[in-house]
């Protein structure tokens, strides 16, 4: 149920995230989701990637302030109201979502990355309305 | 116009009498009650009829800026508090504050050598002075408006800021001369321009700017666009405020007010005293002050004196324009500024490594102070408001410790340099002289 996604600081500077992608290459690691939040000096790179401990410690050996979060991903229908739905769930039951980040990959579902103020309660939520989570071992290979 | 020609066109060598009899008396002064000097002469030996004349001021030792905080705050005073009548204060190096105290006749005394130095700047009673120094613990804005009314000049109070206010009353009252930073006064003339305000509307004409280093072609920038003649003030707190020195129409150099601020340049390195007209570090022994007098204290400045007598009739001597400091103190928006204040916050700070850049700029002729800052690794969040809660934090840390206010730019851990020697912790872009 708890996805690890890797968390990344990057400064505003020309060609540091394409350092970054370089480095996941080399070791062979895919990116299955990501999103950037950005600010003016700085961003927060967030993504899902296969072998999240390792591409983690890659990253930190060349440079790079790295953490891993918990978060949840959940898989809905790719129709109108689909994200609706979900959303009304998580906030009739006091939620707060932190950030989240969605991919919808051209069939009928669509994915959404979730991180919540409190992870379990979003996990039990979900599970008591029968929506799908995404497990652990399938996220790597969204 | 001369405001005192008694003392500023001094014979030489009265005047030296004149300055080793102040020494003398005032050595036995602070000997008698200030325990700091008493132990200092005692350690080294000299006692009070040691000084006989001006010639014996190089056997004292030297004050520096870390007595003054070793004393914080009232440790230096020579007379008992109910005798003080005012404080200022600037920024020290780790948070508290240099204090200064003034008696009466201290005032009495900064007051007479701000009227010199206005007068200096053509100031008389008909004239109207905005004095847009900041009024408070600050020396500048006070120490001009008592100078400014001892001349009988018209005073507008109206502190740093606001410069729209500012431009309305330029135009509105008619003042004649502007008091205030030389980066604000360049601030002030690009907003009249940018306002379209007509500048043969107004009545600008000369203009008293210190407080901060400043170029020669910031000089010409400011009397062009406002229409004024500049003149550069100098003063520093421990010694009194602005009017410490200041230029003459000839603009020479600033003539020093030597009957009470007795200077001397020395090799900062070695202590020795250098003839004139050799660079070295400033040293002022404000001999008539009675609050807080100090013995040859090193100001940090570096400089030259030239003892020529000037063709306003002067012979105070005259110092050029600071050339730079024999310390890392930096000079934003008239502030003092220390690097080590700057790693003191991020040293209490657990979020923070003391890994900084200061990087100092000038934008539409303010000084900017942005300073990069880095993050410690567990300390990263991958939210945004936690990462700009932890900006506010140390902006509002540096804020209250620094007393002016820095952009902070979180930058990954590891991407300031590091050097094996002195750290390169400030890149100053503004080209100061």
């Amino acid at each position: 149920m708890i996805i690890k996604q890797l968390s990344v600081f990057l400064e505003n500077k020309t060609g540091r995230l394409t350092e970054l992608t370089g480095i996941l290459a080399d070791n062979d690691i895919n990116i299955s989701a990501f999103s950037i939040a950005d600010t003016a000096d700085y961003g927060i790179l967030r993504m899902i990637v296969g072998r999240p401990e390792l591409a983690a410690q890659v990253l930190k050996n060349n440079g790079f302030t790295v953490k891993i979060t918990d978060v949840v991903g959940m898989i809905i229908p790719h129709r109108p109201g689909g994200l609706h739905k979900a959303l009304q769930i998580i906030s009739d039951n006091n939620v707060a979502i932190e950030y989240m980040y969605a991919f919808a990959s051209g069939d009928c579902k669509a994915t959404v990355v979730i991180r919540a103020d409190s992870l379990h309660k979003i996990i039990d939520v979900l599970q008591e309305h029968k929506m799908e989570l995404l497990k652990e071992g399938d996220v790597y290979q969204v | 116009m001369i405001w005192n020609e008694h003392y500023e066109c001094m014979e030489r060598e009265e005047l030296l009498k004149l300055q080793g009899i102040r020494i003398k008396e005032m050595v036995k002064r602070v000997y008698d009650t200030v325990p700091f000097y008493r132990n200092k002469l005692q350690e080294q030996g000299i006692e009070p009829n040691d000084i006989k004349g001006i010639d014996d001021l190089k056997k004292l030792p030297f004050t520096t800026k870390q007595d003054l905080r070793d004393n914080y705050p009232f440790g230096l005073f020579a007379v008992p508090q109910h005798d003080i009548v005012r404080f200022h204060a600037s920024s020290g190096t780790t948070g508290k504050p240099t204090v200064v105290g003034y008696s009466h006749n201290d005032i009495q005394m900064w007051t007479e050598v701000v009227a010199r130095s206005l007068t200096m700047a053509g100031v008389t009673k008909a004239d109207i002075i905005q004095v847009a120094y900041g009024y408070g613990l600050f020396t500048g804005g006070l120490g001009l408006h008592y100078g400014a009314e001892k001349v009988g000049a018209s005073v507008v109070p109206i502190s740093g800021g606001n410069t729209k206010k500012q431009l309305q009353l330029i135009e509105d009252f008619g003042s004649t001369v502007l008091a205030c930073t030389p980066s604000y006064a360049a601030f002030i003339g690009e907003s009249l321009v940018e306002e379209k305000i007509d500048p043969r509307k107004i009545k600008l004409k000369a203009g008293v700017f210190g407080a901060e280093p400043w170029t020669q072609e910031m000089r010409m920038q400011i009397e062009q666009v406002l229409g004024i003649k500049a003149y550069d003030i100098y003063g520093l707190t421990e010694i009194i405020g602005p009017g410490v020195s200041m230029e003459c129409q000839f603009q020479h150099g600033m003539h020093i007010f030597e009957d009470h601020f007795i200077p001397e340049i020395i090799n900062p390195d070695t202590g020795e005293v250098l003839p004139y007209g050799e660079l070295g570090e400033l040293v002022f022994t404000p001999a008539t002050k009675e609050a807080m007098p100090l013995i040859r204290y090193r100001t940090r400045d570096l400089t030259r004196l030239h003892a020529e007598k000037c063709e306003c009739g002067r012979t105070l001597v005259r110092m050029e324009k600071c050339v730079g400091r024999s310390d890392d103190m930096l000079i934003i928006r008239g502030v003092n500024v220390f690097p080590s204040q700057v790693e003191s916050v991020l040293l209490e700070m657990s979020e923070t490594k003391p890994h900084y850049l200061i990087v100092v700029d000038r934008a539409n002729n303010l000084d900017t102070m942005e300073i990069q800052v880095e993050i410690e690794e567990e300390f990263f969040s991958d939210e945004v408001k936690e990462l700009e809660g932890l900006r506010q934090r140390i902006k509002a840390n540096i804020a209250s410790t620094l007393g002016i206010s820095a952009s902070i730019r979180l930058v990954e851990p590891g991407t300031i340099e590091r050097s094996m020697g002195k750290a390169k912790r400030v890149i100053d872009k503004r080209n100061l002289p």
